[in-house]
């Protein structure tokens, strides 16, 4: 049995790095085609990423990928496009930044206090989305894009200095007021010069955990992904089906609540005008590429978040720096591309040696052969 | 072996002078690590209905893709009317004289008898005047009965077959190739469908029958071949052979026999359905009922039979039952508890055993593995489950247990529910709905697509189960297996329960008939000189 384990294994690592392959060979024509060297970008950013301040950097940006892809993968393994999740994480932080900035609690159970306000914040808005599929049938790709637009619009608005927001003397940035010092995460110093890792970072780390464990080791973890692949059989297994979008909806939202508390905790301990957006959609890339799996996620976070922080001196070399851009583009397309063929060619090959498995009378033996 | 069937390889005696109309020698193919067929022998001679019976999966599609152009043999021989021939493509095959007509209908809906006729065959008789002639004129010749100006969505299965055949015909074929006619139909219309054939034999035509439905094959075939596991085993004459003889010939052991009619009926309810109602808007805006007013009881130790052609609100029937479909109106009640309200998890730890209709739509996870399958529909249930965890091991050792125990052919319990064949999933199915010991079993074609092997074999379950006290609600295509099984027969018609019957006395054909909706109340068995 082993040799099917092993088979799968192989095949589940085919599809990423045939998916890397074509896109680098592609981000290559892209450069040859418009005249560069096709090369030195590449070796560019890999001595960039040799220097311990930009490894630091790309292990922060990744554990803020990170909780923001799982967030996608929840709603992707049932079969859910949760494309809000940009506008989750920012309203999330927005109004964990108000609440932080307002309160003054014990160390611990004020970052607590965020944290939590975060989540429900993020569920919140994920949940009209959910509430609205379910009650209405509305598609929740469309909802969640109309409310990524809604969210920033009200952002915006409670930001005014007139509602919540603060302007510093001699800024045009507006802020949410600074959370005291109880309300920040203490982060990892490795020396002076590269900087801090966030501690957010291993709690990025813990969900991914906690994400396999509910998936794979629980109850509702299996009713989830029964409901992924196939609706129709998990309602007849005994799913509620509509519990099941409200529910895993919440669970997103929530997490992806979480995707902006590494940078609110452990750098900016505001939310401000110049917050990073778009986070929500390189998560999906970045689930999309990892196939879902914890793991998975966690290096093509890596892997994007290598991809932003080491192209952004390419410029300084005469190369844009959006060629890191279009990569992420191009592996977008192969990941799709790649894994549709690969599942295809898995299926195929495993009904081809399963025949052949039997033809050789290799079944499991039975009941009548084992009374002979 | 009985005398009666030759052997291999034996030359049939032909009568007439002329060469059989196809002869297939030492025809061998291969899949990669598959050999689906192996030196396939057959002889089938002009004018004849040729019967190629053989269980699903022991090669008469391949061996029929074959003779039709779709793909070529590895090796051995075809020859047609006596000439070597070599098809590349059904093309080839046409232009020899062999039409095939597959299970599934191959029509344009929107399109009228006469342009689906035509369609692709335009130059043979052009679209116009001549087109309707010719059609005329075979339509009548073989007494097939088609009208060329009506439109396809308005006929019945029985009529798109006859346009299926006509088409084929129109191309000029003399040899006709059948993939499981009968399949989609009730008895009346396989006995008219037969007597096209017969009619289509007189002319001189030659027809090649594939099917499984062994009675079917010994009434209308002249002569029949037996292909198991991918090589002919065997001919037989229908004159002397009797479906048992068929049927072990097909297996390559002797069948148990499916007789043991040994009443296990108690007088303690186990469901009650009082009142079912379930109305369906359709696209037209009409309010119809899908379900109306139905109500039955079944007992513990019961099998309740369900006949009806499909679409007369079985599926709703079966989805009330489950809880998957929300019901106007009517009470359920299992074991003495008021169910009618339970969501579909509940009614399932209480023990309702479900083996889908569709089993790719609700029985299985197809990129699962097979343990992950076998929690299916009993996560919340030991062995699956140990409070809120799963408990992988367990279900994977228990796995292992129903494909040992129910004979799923399979390598092992990691691979995929896709990788199996459908007999097999089906037999997965059914040993997790029986290992969870139900109350109450619904299934639904528990053996569509299975193998006379495994028939058998899911047919003795279901009777094991009922003697320790199942009760089963069976709904079936399959009217020998629904009479066979069956304690109780009732009659669905549009969404109502019209007729009932005693399954010791009913035949197939008397049941047809109130399928259609010709019969209606308590079904007598006909008095016996009217019968015979």
């Amino acid at each position: 049995m082993k040799k099917f384990d092993k088979d799968r294994m192989i095949l589940g690592f085919a599809g990423p790095v045939l998916a890397l392959v074509v896109a680098f060979a592609l981000t290559t024509l892209v450069l040859l085609a418009s005249g560069r060297n096709p090369f030195e970008p590449y070796r560019l950013m890999f001595e960039q990423a040799s220097y311990a301040d930009i490894q630091v950097l790309i292990i922060n940006q990744a554990g803020t990928y990170y909780l923001a892809a799982l967030a996608v993968a929840i709603g992707f393994r049932m079969n859910l496009f949760n494309i809000g999740v940009d506008g989750q994480y920012r309203l999330a932080a927005m109004m964990a930044a108000l609440v932080g900035a307002s309160v003054d609690l014990p160390g611990p159970l004020h970052i607590l206090l965020i944290v939590i306000v975060a989540m429900l914040v993020g569920a919140f808005w994920a949940g009209i989305a959910g509430f609205l599929k379910t009650t209405r049938g509305v598609s929740e790709v469309v909802a969640t894009i109309m409310l990524n637009s809604i969210a920033t619009s009200l952002i915006a608005w409670l930001i005014l200095p007139k509602n919540f927001g603060d302007q510093a003397a001699g800024s045009n940035n507006l802020t949410t007021g600074d959370i005291p010092e109880s309300g920040w995460f203490p982060g990892v110093s490795l020396s002076a010069e590269a900087g801090e890792i966030y501690g957010f970072t291993f709690v990025a780390a813990g969900c991914g955990l906690v994400y396999w464990f509910v998936l794979n080791r629980t109850r509702f973890g299996f009713d989830l992904r029964a409901t992924g692949a196939s609706e129709s059989a998990a309602q007849a297994s005994g799913v509620d089906a509509k519990k099941m979008v409200l529910t895993s909806m919440l669970i997103s939202g929530a997490v992806a609540g979480l995707a902006g508390m590494p940078t609110l905790l452990g750098d900016t301990h505001t939310y401000s005008l110049d917050f990073p957006t778009g986070i929500g959609f390189t998560g999906i890339t970045i689930a999309l590429l990892g196939r879902n799996n914890p793991l998975g996620i966690a290096l093509s976070a890596l892997l994007i978040a290598f991809l932003d922080k080491a192209s952004s001196s390419l410029d300084q070399f005469g190369y844009e720096k959006e060629i890191a851009t279009i990569m992420q583009g191009l592996i977008v397309i192969s990941v799709v591309v790649s894994y549709e063929l690969v599942r295809r060619y898995g299926t195929r090959r495993q009904q081809q040696k399963v025949g052949e498995e039997l033809a050789a009378g290799h079944a499991l033996t039975t009941e009548k052969e084992a009374a002979l | 072996m009985p005398p009666l069937l030759s052997g291999q390889g034996e030359c049939v005696i032909n009568a007439s002078s002329s060469p059989p109309a196809v002869e297939l020698h030492g025809i061998t193919k291969r899949f990669p690590g598959v050999v689906a067929n192996h030196d396939i022998g057959i002889t089938v001679r002009k004018g004849t209905v040729h019967a190629l019976v053989g269980e699903n999966g022991a090669g008469k599609s391949t061996l029929m893709k074959i003779l039709y152009g779709m793909q070529k043999p590895d090796e051995g021989t075809i020859a047609v009317d006596g000439e070597q021939v070599s098809f590349n493509n059904p093309g080839d095959a046409i232009a020899r004289g062999i039409g095939m007509v597959h299970q599934h209908f191959m029509l344009a809906d929107n399109f009228t008898v006469l342009e689906n006729v035509v369609l692709g065959g335009e130059k043979l008789h052009g679209i116009g005047g001549a087109a309707r002639r010719k059609i005329k004129e075979i339509s009548d010749a073989y007494g097939l009965g088609v009208r060329p100006d009506a439109l396809v969505e308005d006929l019945g299965v029985a009529d798109r077959q006859r346009v299926e055949i006509l088409k084929v015909l129109y191309r000029g074929a003399r040899i006709l190739i059948l993939d499981e006619p009968t399949a989609v139909l009730v008895p009346q219309e396989v006995d008219a469908l037969f007597a096209n054939l017969r009619e289509l034999k007189a002319e001189g035509l030659t027809v090649i029958f594939i099917s499984h439905k062994l009675g079917e094959v010994l009434s209308v075939a002249d002569e029949i071949t037996v292909i198991r596991r991918g090589t002919t085993v065997g001919t037989a004459d229908p004159a002397n052979t009797t479906t048992k003889q068929l049927a072990e010939l097909m297996v390559g052991s002797e069948l148990p026999s499916p007789e043991t009619r040994e009443s296990t009926v108690t007088d303690v309810p186990m469901l009650r359905v009082q009142g079912l109602s379930l109305g369906a808007t359709d696209p037209d805006g009409v309010v119809r009922d899908v379900l109306a007013d139905v109500g039955f009881t079944i007992h513990k130790g019961e099998v309740l039979g369900i006949a009806g052609v499909e679409g007369n609100g079985q599926t709703e029937l079966i989805e009330a039952l489950v809880g998957m479909r929300t019901p106007d109106a009517g009470v359920l009640t299992l074991d003495g508890a008021d169910i009618s309200h339970a969501p579909t998890r509940k009614r399932r730890e209480d023990g309702i055993g479900y083996i889908p209709e569709d089993r790719h739509r609700h029985g299985v996870l197809l990129e699962a593995p097979l343990w992950e399958n076998r929690i299916l529909g009993h996560v919340t249930e030991k062995p699956n489950s140990r409070g809120f965890l799963l408990d992988p091991k367990a279900a994977r050792a228990d796995t292992e247990r129903i494909v040992r125990e129910y004979d799923v052919r399979t390598p092992g319990i990691e691979v995929t529910a896709a990788s199996l064949s459908g007999g097999n999933q089906q037999k997965l199915i059914v040993g997790r709905e029986m290992s969870h010991h139900p109350k109450l079993l619904i299934a639904a074609h528990p053996t569509r697509g299975v193998d006379v092997g495994a028939q058998a074999q899911i047919w003795d379950q279901i009777r094991d189960a009922r003697r320790e006290g199942l009760a089963v609600l069976l709904i079936s295509a399959d009217l020998d297996e629904l009479i066979g099984l069956s304690d109780t027969l009732r009659v669905m018609y549009r969404g109502k329960l019209v007729a009932d019957a005693d399954p010791a006395t009913i035949t197939p054909e008397e049941l047809g008939s109130a399928m259609t909706g010709a019969a209606a109340g308590h079904l007598e068995a006909a008095p016996e000189d009217e019968a015979r």
